[in-house]
């Protein structure tokens, strides 16, 4: 993957009362935590899950404007929990990105499958998936 | 009694006793009777009546012989003895012959002279001869035979035979002539019915031409009625006249018999009548000379004579052809170069082209041996062709012979087909035999069965290698399968790792961004350019992550190719575009220069991306100063397009051109190397290029520059 531009986000802050909830589902927590920190720095509300279980529990409690999801997780992968997600009439309108560390074709494929509105490969920066999340939540 | 006999007899010899008128009425008698045996009796009778002799028989030759006497008249016996009696002439010893040739009566029964057997019985007998007036006849007429005691009538028998024997002699005389008359008339009428039955003319004339005799063919050709119609008699006429002028030519040329032609007229039909005359001249005393001419009608004979002619003319064209056409048979049937020969029923040959004389003749000058083999030849022939003949139903029969040529003593492996020619009634006329010569058949089989040894082990060994290379294929395939599968456990394995590297990475860069973007708070410009360093550090390790990725993806084949159309002209600009930053970084002088006839391009679009990407940022890389250009072409010969990116940096020496595509290589591999990168990008490239068919080609001079090109189809082929 080809280096990025660092682009500056002075536009980053959300508008209107309540700032837009973000699921972030990841089992490792120094991703998690770093993807929050950035988040909420720049203005959005973040909540999150260290599974698939726990994704699902938060989403159906929370109900979420987004999720962010790592397919690669124990116990219930990201796939399964996406799946889930979408068949339920509470979350199915809830747009899902899927990250993942595996960049090979077949992970895009799958997750397109399960149900996900769009796919990012790791490394992500930050600044990056806030873009992504931001395009999400405006379409 | 004696004496009273011969006083008796002398008184009748006087005739004292019969009175004149008697004697006379016995004359008129005898004159008046027209036959033999009238005439006899009469005399018989009046010797019975005028003179008291009881018994008495005459004898007289018949018509038919004088030599043999019968009884013509009897007085006073009858009976078988009288009809039986023959006197025969010629019997010189019997008295009753004696006494007819004598003279005189002769008288038996006296002076011990014995009686002979007569009708008359064996008593006194006097014999008197029947005899002529004039002795002319040898033989007399006939014996009167009269039985008497009495002497006295000696003298009357003597007077009564000398009137009946004249008078019988006459009557026989007559009686003969009168025989002959008619055998000469019976004779005559028959020689004419032969004649007239001839169906040829025949013809007496004498010395004047005249006609003396004709038959009835000559007649109806040579003589007219009065009553004849106009035509016929002019036909005769002119018949006449030829037959004439024929006859005198035939005088003229003298006496021996003469055959000549003679053309006359049919009276009847007027159709011309050939003839051949044959005539003879004949001399009688009597008749004089004359001719007789025979009239053969050869008409028919001619006809059938120039029709014998003319069909034996045909017949020798006949031949002629037949020659002919047997001599071309016999040339068709020598030119065949397979013996042929044709056997009569009983197996000889009868006919032979040349090539079978050569198997089956031999001449003197041809040796011992030459024989043999004929003969033996014959025989395996004939014993062949015997069986066909010994096979009622069979009309052909095909078989093998084993011949030898006479010649060359060679054996001559033959197939034979005989035939039957079977005539009209199915009897067999004749089989017809053709010989085949199998020497270069079985030759040519036994090359082929050669050949098809050769090619049955060719095959075997075929397939025995074909087994060793389907063996060996199986140690490939599973050799195969293996390098495969650590091929793929290879990849799986970079693919594992590399999400292993990406997670810790990820975080790495997302927190140094952070702490760049001063998320945490301002840093001092120290922090900030150490913080730098490790962004920058992290960056090229995930470049490094990357491009071994890609090449495991490559290598197995999970990297698909997306092939969509587009513009290069707009794929050179967002190149450029992206590559932007390391290009004003750089302080070279970047420039484009684009064909405009450029065709649409239909190929991976992300990999021909890449490819530019990495020429560039190369060029860029080692190029110190100076300029770098992006050049396209299109080759529309071979719908070919070429991306070239030329430099004018340090370039690549020729031994290090084929390195620098290899995997992990730059030019300068040592740890303390001036440029840094994983050096994967040009072996990336390589691999993307053969993906879409393409080449990557080098020109390069150290110190001057260097040239990447990329050659491509502008259309890839794969789907």
């Amino acid at each position: 993957m080809s280096p990025r531009r660092f682009t500056a986000s002075k536009d980053a802050k959300p508008v209107g009362a309540r700032s837009p909830l973000i699921l972030i589902v990841d089992d490792f927590a120094d991703n998690r935590e770093m993807y929050t920190q950035f988040l909420e720095f720049s203005g959005f509300r973040v909540a999150e899950a260290q599974n698939g279980h726990e994704a699902l529990d938060k989403a159906f409690a929370l109900t979420p404007d987004l999720i962010v999801m790592d397919l690669s997780l124990p116990g219930l992968d990201g796939w399964e929990a996406t799946r889930r997600l979408k068949a339920d009439d509470r979350t199915r309108a809830i747009p899902i990105i899927a990250l993942t560390g595996h960049a090979l074709a077949g992970h895009s494929k799958g997750a397109m499958d399960a149900g996900c509105d769009a796919f990012i490969t790791k490394p992500c920066l930050p600044e990056r998936l806030m873009e992504e999340i931001k395009s999400m939540l405006k379409g | 009694m004696k004496r009273h006999a011969a006083l008796r007899a002398t008184t009748a010899r006087r005739g004292t006793k019969i009175d004149a008128a008697d004697r006379l009425k016995l004359a008129e008698a005898l004159l008046a009777a027209d036959d033999l045996a009238a005439c006899a009796q009469r005399a018989l009778d009046w010797l019975g009546r005028a003179i008291g002799v009881t018994r008495a028989v005459c004898l007289a030759g018949g018509a038919d012989s004088v030599t043999v006497l019968r009884p013509i008249a009897t007085l006073g016996v009858r009976g078988g003895r009288v009809d039986s009696f023959v006197l025969d002439l010629e019997a010189r010893n019997d008295p009753l012959v004696g006494a007819t040739v004598g003279l005189g009566a002769s008288v038996f029964g006296r002076n011990g002279r014995a009686a002979p057997s007569t009708p008359l019985g064996s008593g006194r007998l006097i014999a008197v001869p029947l005899q002529g007036r004039h002795t002319l006849e040898e033989y007399p007429v006939g014996l009167l035979l009269i039985a008497s005691t009495d002497a006295d009538i000696e003298a009357d028998a003597r007077w009564v035979a000398g009137l009946l024997g004249p008078r019988l002699t006459a009557l026989r005389a007559a009686q003969r002539r009168e025989a002959n008359e008619r055998r000469i008339l019976r004779e005559r009428t028959l020689l004419y019915n032969i004649i007239n039955a001839v169906t040829d003319p025949i013809l007496l004339t004498d010395t004047e031409g005249r006609i003396t005799v004709a038959n009835a063919r000559a007649e109806a050709l040579l003589s007219a009625g009065e009553d004849e119609s106009e035509g016929r008699r002019r036909a005769i006429a002119l018949n006449n006249m030829l037959f004439s002028s024929a006859l005198t030519r035939r005088a003229i040329e003298g006496a021996e018999p003469w055959r000549h032609e003679l053309l006359l007229v049919d009276p009847v039909d007027g159709s011309d009548l050939l003839f051949e005359l044959l005539s003879t001249v004949t001399v009688d005393p009597r008749e004089g000379t004359g001719i007789v001419s025979i009239l053969r009608n050869v008409t028919d004979l001619r006809r059938a004579t120039q029709e014998i002619e003319e069909n034996y003319r045909k017949l020798r064209l006949a031949e002629a052809d037949a020659r002919a056409e047997r001599d071309r048979l016999d040339l068709i049937i020598d030119s065949v170069a397979d013996p042929i020969l044709v056997t009569d029923s009983n197996a000889n040959i009868v006919m032979m082209n040349a090539p079978a004389e050569r198997l089956f003749t031999a001449d003197l000058e041809a040796g011992a041996e030459a024989r043999r083999t004929v003969q033996a030849n014959d025989a395996h022939f004939s014993s062949f062709v015997s069986n066909l003949f010994f096979e009622p139903g069979a009309m052909r029969r095909s078989g093998s012979i084993g011949l030898v040529d006479p010649r060359t003593g060679a054996l001559l492996p033959v197939e034979a087909i005989s035939g039957k020619i079977v005539s009209e009634h199915g009897e067999v006329t004749a089989i017809v035999t053709i010989l085949h010569d199998r020497t270069q058949e079985l030759e040519r089989d036994r090359l082929y069965e050669q050949l098809k040894r050769a090619s049955s082990e060719l095959e075997q060994k075929v397939r025995e290698a074909t087994a060793e290379l389907t063996r060996q294929n199986e140690l490939l395939r599973r050799s195969h399968f293996e390098i495969e599968q650590a091929s793929a456990a290879k990849s799986q394995f970079l693919a594992n790792m590399s999400h292993e590297f990406r997670t810790p990475l990820n975080a790495i860069l997302g927190y140094t961004s952070m702490l760049l973007k001063g998320v945490t708070g301002e840093l001092t410009p120290h922090q900030r350019r150490n913080l730098e360093r490790v962004d920058s550090n992290a960056h090229h390790l995930l470049a490094i992550i990357n491009d071994i990725l890609d090449i495991s993806r490559i290598e197995a084949g999970k990297m698909p190719l997306t092939v969509t159309k587009f513009d290069l002209k707009d794929l050179v600009a967002e190149v450029l575009a992206e590559v932007e930053p390391i290009i004003s970084r750089s302080r070279l002088a970047v420039t484009s220069q684009l064909t405009p006839d450029m065709p649409p391009l239909k190929t991976d679009r992300q990999k021909v991306k890449q490819i530019v990407i990495n020429f560039l940022t190369n060029a860029i890389k080692f190029t110190p100063q100076g300029s770098v250009e992006v050049r396209t072409e299109y080759v529309d010969t071979r719908d070919l397009i070429a991306i070239a990116v030329a430099d004018t940096g340090i370039g690549v020496s020729a031994e290090d051109r084929d390195r620098i595509f290899e995997d992990f290589r730059q030019a300068d591999n040592s740890p303390t190397r001036e440029y840094t990168g994983a050096g994967l990008g040009l072996a990336i490239c390589r691999r993307l290029a053969g993906m879409l068919d393409g080449t990557i080609t080098l020109d390069s001079e150290v110190g001057r520059g260097s040239t990447f090109t990329l050659f491509l189809p502008r259309a890839v082929k794969r789907a």
